[in-house]
């Protein structure tokens, strides 16, 4: 069964080119306006950015012990989202899952933005940023190398691989697409999409090998995405902190970042879906399936959430114990309980079919997902060090109008970049939705083989 | 000077005439064939990968990944030997954290290398397009070229009408 849509008949190829050459046509107020909110919140963000350096450190509420704070958080939330892009173009690439062809164009681009997002906060979170190139692998004026057992290091090396093979997996992907738009444009946008197709032409020895390259790419990014976030979780659960210092921490980070993820695919797709009027391409069947995923992810990492408590417990260490009861009952507490409430509990509604096809119903559920999951890394972070061994180094974290615009501000970089990104550049894939789709064939009509 | 090979192009709408036409033509000794599709059509895959052997890009993406863990592991294990520190009692070569460096730097190289295969083996960048290709193979059209000797150009035009090629040039 090959037909995406569920009413009309299934597109032709000739259909699908015309009808995502009919996303890139001139855009109308609204999208403007769209643009002017974000890049007006994205100037409150440097300007909040400028002032930091200008001021200092304090300006966004760092102080010992809580050093880390809303920087971190985001920096992790962004790295999270980037994951689910990826996990629908190489992983369910790889499982064959067809459902995947006509939301894995937004999801890769969404990866893309979401990790140069997170890349900003390192540097952001650095302070004076205009020595970031420290954080390159190299020896210093006395030969002194970076210490390759730190998780800081690994996470610099598993980022940037992580930066550049999406992007290179991404363009790969793009090119025969790009091809498309050059042969179906005129003029100075001939030229550029020429260019950028590399003279792309679609005959047996590019596809060739192509496909295997393709398959391959696919067969790298699935351990490096999995990798990614269980480094990213070292820099936590390598450290001796009560709340971090866990085995748990790898598998628990991937799981959530999937189930972020997923939930921002929903937040992209469902928009874009409408605005194009792509109904033909991204069908219930297409929600229901992302909504099945939210839906186990969520649960998954609920046993997560249980196996944290239940391990704190069980360990009899009276500082995890204690980090415990500080975190469920004191300062942060409506900061924990609002994240049970919103991954733990509002996913459940999608055990309805008629919920996961609801869009309000699914929208409003990733929302609340992306929510409880930025608050799920606060939780991790602010907490944690704020209850750690001695009470003389115990501390409460309150957020700055400086930090609070600065990550307001990467929420309207991202934004900003994906709403470029559609008006250029196919968010449909235009090659592989055409390859679920059934060939033109002049015997025999719609033969289904596949 | 007289040109040595003669190209002619049949163009298709459907992908059973685009097969018939190249099991016609390699049943008549053809095989200098150039094919353009819009997609990957595994039955034109299917006839036309059934000599030749596997794709090389896998070569490359296998010595990309190597020369990545190789320059992972001599990165790390070197640049520690460079100033003997000893941290937490463990060896100045702790090999369970290097692993990850060069477990990083196995996937980035061989991505890279990948694409360079997919590159080059693919003949890209293309600044010209060749004179055989339309653009209507990007689109919903598909696409045979036969290069064969001067003179049999009259057969193959017979073959792709026959075929069902809805045009045939020149």
């Amino acid at each position: 069964m090959a037909t995406p849509g569920t009413r009309a008949p299934a597109p032709t190829y000739a259909d699908v080119n015309r009808d995502v050459l009919r996303t890139l046509a001139p855009p109308g107020n609204l999208y403007f306006g769209w643009m002017c909110v974000v890049g007006l919140l994205l100037a409150a963000g440097f300007l909040a950015w400028t002032w930091q350096i200008y001021i200092g450190m304090g300006a966004a509420g760092k102080r010992a012990p809580q050093m880390w704070a809303m920087y971190i958080t985001t920096f992790v939330f962004w790295i999270g989202i980037g994951h689910a892009g990826t996990l629908i173009s190489a992983v369910l690439y790889l499982f064959r899952a067809r459902w995947r062809t006509s939301i894995y164009r937004a999801a890769e681009a969404m990866t893309i933005f979401a990790v140069l997002t997170a890349g900003l906060f390192p540097l952001i979170h650095a302070g004076r940023m205009w020595f970031a190139y420290f954080l390159m692998p190299y020896a210093n004026q006395r030969y002194l190398w970076p210490n390759f057992r730190s998780p800081l290091v690994w996470d610099v090396f598993a980022i940037s691989t992580y930066l550049s093979i999406s992007t290179v997996f991404f363009i790969v992907g793009l090119v025969p697409d790009i091809a498309a738009l050059r042969d179906a444009s005129t003029g100075w946008r001939r030229r550029i999409y020429a260019v950028l197709s590399l003279g792309w032409e679609g005959s047996d020895n590019q596809w060739r090998h192509y496909r295997r390259g393709y398959g391959l790419l696919a067969a790298l990014a699935t351990p490096l995405v999995l990798s990614v976030h269980s480094v990213v979780s070292w820099d936590f659960a390598m450290a001796l902190v009560p709340g971090w210092h866990s085995t748990l921490f790898a598998p628990f980070f991937v799981d959530g970042a999937i189930f972020s993820g997923f939930a921002m695919v929903v937040v992209l797709v469902l928009p874009m879906r409408h605005f194009f009027r792509l109904h033909a391409y991204i069908t219930d069947r297409h929600l229901d399936a992302m909504a099945k995923l939210i839906l186990v992810t969520g649960m998954v990492l609920t046993y997560f959430y249980i196996c944290e408590i239940f391990t704190a417990w069980y360990s009899g260490d009276v500082f995890e114990r204690a980090s415990l009861f500080w975190k469920v009952t004191k300062s942060y507490a409506w900061a924990l309980w609002l994240m049970y409430f919103c991954n733990c509990v509002s996913p459940l509604i999608l055990f309805f079919r008629r919920a996961r096809t609801n869009v309000v119903v699914l929208y409003a559920v990733s929302i609340l997902v992306l929510i409880g999951m930025w608050f799920e890394r606060f939780n991790i972070i602010v907490p944690s060090l704020g209850h750690d061994f001695y009470p003389y180094t115990w501390g409460i974290y309150v957020p700055t109008l400086t930090d609070s615009m600065i990550i307001v501000g990467s929420f309207a970089w991202f934004f900003l970049l994906f709403l470029g990104f559609i008006r250029v550049m196919p968010s449909l894939s235009i090659v592989e939705v055409k390859e679920v789709l059934d060939p033109p064939l002049k015997e025999g009509g719609h033969g289904g083989h596949h | 000077m007289a040109a040595t090979t003669e190209t002619v192009l049949g163009v298709f709408a459907h992908v059973d005439t685009t097969v018939k036409a190249l099991e016609e033509l390699r049943a008549r000794g053809y095989h200098d064939l150039t094919v353009y599709t819009p997609v990957p059509v595994h039955e034109i895959e299917d006839v036309l990968e059934r000599d030749r052997p596997v794709s090389r890009v896998r070569l490359f993406t296998l010595i990309g990944g190597l020369t990545g863990t190789c320059s992972g592991f001599l990165l790390t294990i070197w640049s520690a030997m460079q100033w003997g520190l000893v941290t937490g009692g463990k060896p100045v070569a702790s090999i369970p954290p290097f692993v990850i460096i060069a477990f990083e730097l196995t996937i980035l190289f061989g991505g890279l290398a990948t694409v360079l295969g997919v590159v080059t083996l693919g003949r890209l960048p293309r600044l010209r397009p060749t004179p055989t290709y339309d653009p209507r193979f990007t689109n919903d059209r598909f696409g045979v070229a036969v290069h064969c000797p001067p003179g049999r150009g009259g057969s193959v035009r017979d073959i792709l009408r026959t075929a069902g090629a809805e045009e045939v040039r020149p």
